[in-house]
């Protein structure tokens, strides 16, 4: 509710905010304006005089050597799209079931429970061995199951998951149990339909962990044909790997190969879709996320 | 027991919801706590868990004695502490000018902004990171060659990477954090800035008097609750931004880049198991002993 009369001091503290949070709101995109920005220049620009604000020559040469030889990059956004989309589902549906199991009053053993998922955030055995059961005994090493089991459940989702559905009026679990309806019955029909802004919050956290992830990729990966896109990405950058497959139609031409310009260009290409999506799902976001955290 | 079976049969449904999730902790994080046993032996290939020779304390005197322990755990704790403390300073002003601004469109822009950095992977933040501060195409260095000045080979000097790491790492988060405090403002009453109107707070007073000391709970529990996870590091933010670059680690060197590089790099299977035990035990103190204060304090805020 704001008065009818803005006072100075309002005016002043407006101000303030405008200019605040137009600079925050610049430091946070510059990044990613560079990288467009590069991703479109020439490449005798980028390694003359470096990465500018604005291209000097505008370019498509990265893009046209992105898509030239593309099966790479279409393979790495297959096993992206698909662990996301599996592994979101799915982490999304053992989420929501526990959560909803968790936030149960009749369920009488729900406390402990609880505490035998959230210690494993208080402890942990540590990377090595966590690393050496997933390869020695569970033989997962090179396996798509090693990008998808590991974030599948975390115990922090479970628990915001179960603060949302706590939320939920017991009366409406109740009174479908007197007309007979079955526990999972209620989780499916009742309360899934009810928690879409937690669902959302989840859904988005596995499916930026699932889209973001190289680091699973970086210790279990061996075959590049099995490399998601951000481990993909990381390859680039680091190496150039990919480049060597399209440089030699470059020497013939006589030409250098774009390859700071083509790496700005795989990680637009390589960033787009969770950036795209996002907007979206930021509503939801907002709303599961104060719900779920406030009440934590 | 006996109630135990009872209440599985009652409720078998519930029970069978659940045990996918229990079945995996149990795996993926319960087995992996035999391997502590790993910090203890000078690992081998051959003899695996058990096989291998035990050596005691060993690679944690090691560990001590070589001065790791210590640089590890300074600068683990300092950057999680320039983290946790400009990072929650920043979103908390931010999420109060942001919540104060009229304009809707303005408000809605920047927010979205603001929270871009958050979904984006720490493989593109290495990536930012090179393109601003490589020596031959950097962005600083292409301003710095403009304005005729000498350039500047961040790779090549400790100084500058606190602030980068630090930097970076609170422009990932703000977004984030911002929403948290934005929602804990929203749920503050409107008639308590209503009554502070009527006698004549401007609103610098308003948001001194009524917003800030309303937002300190929360304020101090994030604080709090982060303080009890200030042994563990942001491994993508550390590793994608100076990677293997040793000439750094002096002033960039976690425990969990430590912890990774002893399994990926040099295969020391039984030291690093061993920092990662520390890092562990430590934080299990660290989060009980603030969980106790919160009790004390304000019980329902506990952890548990």
């Amino acid at each position: 509710m704001r008065t009818f009369k803005t006072e100075p001091s309002t005016i002043v503290f407006n101000l303030i905010g405008y200019v605040l949070l137009t600079l925050l709101a610049l430091f946070c995109i510059t990044p990613f304006w560079l990288m467009v920005s590069g991703s479109f220049s020439d490449e005798m620009d980028i390694v003359s005089r470096g990465f500018q604000i604005i291209p000097d020559n505008f370019s498509w040469e990265a893009y046209k050597s992105v898509f030239q030889t593309p099966e790479q990059i279409y393979r790495a956004y297959g096993v992206t799209v698909g662990l996301t989309v599996v592994g979101s589902l799915l982490g999304l549906f053992l989420t929501s079931m526990a959560g909803f199991v968790l936030s149960r009053q009749e369920f009488k053993y729900r406390n402990s429970f609880s505490f035998f998922i959230y210690f494993t955030t208080l402890f942990s055995g540590g990377l090595i061995p966590w690393y050496i059961l997933m390869v020695n005994q569970l033989h997962l090493k090179d396996s798509y199951l090693a990008l998808l089991l590991p974030p599948l459940l975390s115990a922090w989702n479970i628990i915001l998951m179960k603060n949302f559905m706590k939320s939920i009026p017991d009366s409406i679990v109740e009174s479908a149990k007197i007309d007979g309806a079955g526990e999972f019955y209620i989780y499916w029909k009742l309360i899934l339909p009810l928690s879409t802004p937690g669902l959302a919050t989840i859904g988005l956290f596995l499916a930026l962990s699932y889209w973001n992830d190289w680091f699973l990729a970086n210790i279990f990966i061996t075959s590049p044909e099995k490399y998601p896109l951000q481990f993909l990405l990381y390859k680039i950058l680091a190496s150039a790997a990919v480049l060597q497959t399209n440089a030699a139609n470059y020497v013939s031409a006589n030409v250098t190969p774009p390859t700071e310009t083509l790496k700005m260009a795989v990680a637009v290409v390589a960033t787009g879709p969770i950036v795209l999506l996002y907007p979206f799902v930021q509503r939801y976001f907002v709303k599961g996320l104060t719900i779920g955290a406030v009440k934590g | 027991m006996h109630t135990f079976l009872f209440e599985l049969r009652r409720n078998k449904v519930l029970f069978f919801m659940l045990l996918p999730t229990l079945v995996f902790f149990l795996i993926f994080s319960y087995f992996p706590m035999v391997g502590i046993y790993y910090a203890f032996t000078q690992y081998s290939f051959e003899g695996g868990l058990f096989g291998s020779k035990f050596v005691g304390m060993k690679n944690f005197e090691f560990l001590y004695k070589s001065g790791v322990l210590w640089n590890l755990t300074k600068n683990t704790v300092l950057y999680n502490l320039a983290f946790i403390i400009l990072g929650n300073i920043l979103q908390l002003i931010s999420a109060i000018f942001l919540a104060q601004i009229p304009g809707k469109l303005f408000k809605k822009t920047t927010q979205s902004l603001i929270f871009l950095p958050y979904f984006i992977s720490w493989v593109l933040v290495g990536a930012f990171v090179y393109n601003l501060f490589n020596i031959d195409t950097g962005v600083i260095n292409s301003l710095l060659a403009q304005l005729h000045l000498p350039a500047y080979d961040f790779y090549m000097s400790t100084a500058p990477w606190k602030y980068i790491i630090v930097g970076f790492n609170l422009w990932k988060g703000i977004g984030y954090g911002m929403i948290i405090y934005l929602a804990a403002i929203m749920s503050i009453s409107e008639e308590y800035y209503e009554a502070a109107k009527i006698d004549g707070a401007n609103i610098f007073t308003q948001t001194r008097h009524i917003t800030l000391p309303l937002l300190m709970p929360t304020f101090v529990m994030l604080i709090l609750f982060s303080l009890g996870g200030i042994l563990k590091g942001q491994f993508d933010l550390f590793y994608q931004i100076i990677g293997n670059n040793g000439l750094l680690f002096e002033a960039t060197d976690i425990i969990d880049t430590y912890v990774f590089r002893s399994l990926a790099v040099n295969f020391n299977i039984g030291m690093g198991t061993a920092a990662g035990l520390y890092q562990s035990l430590f934080g299990f103190v660290l989060i009980l002993t603030v969980n106790y204060i919160i009790k004390k304090t304000r019980e329902d805020y506990a952890l548990f």
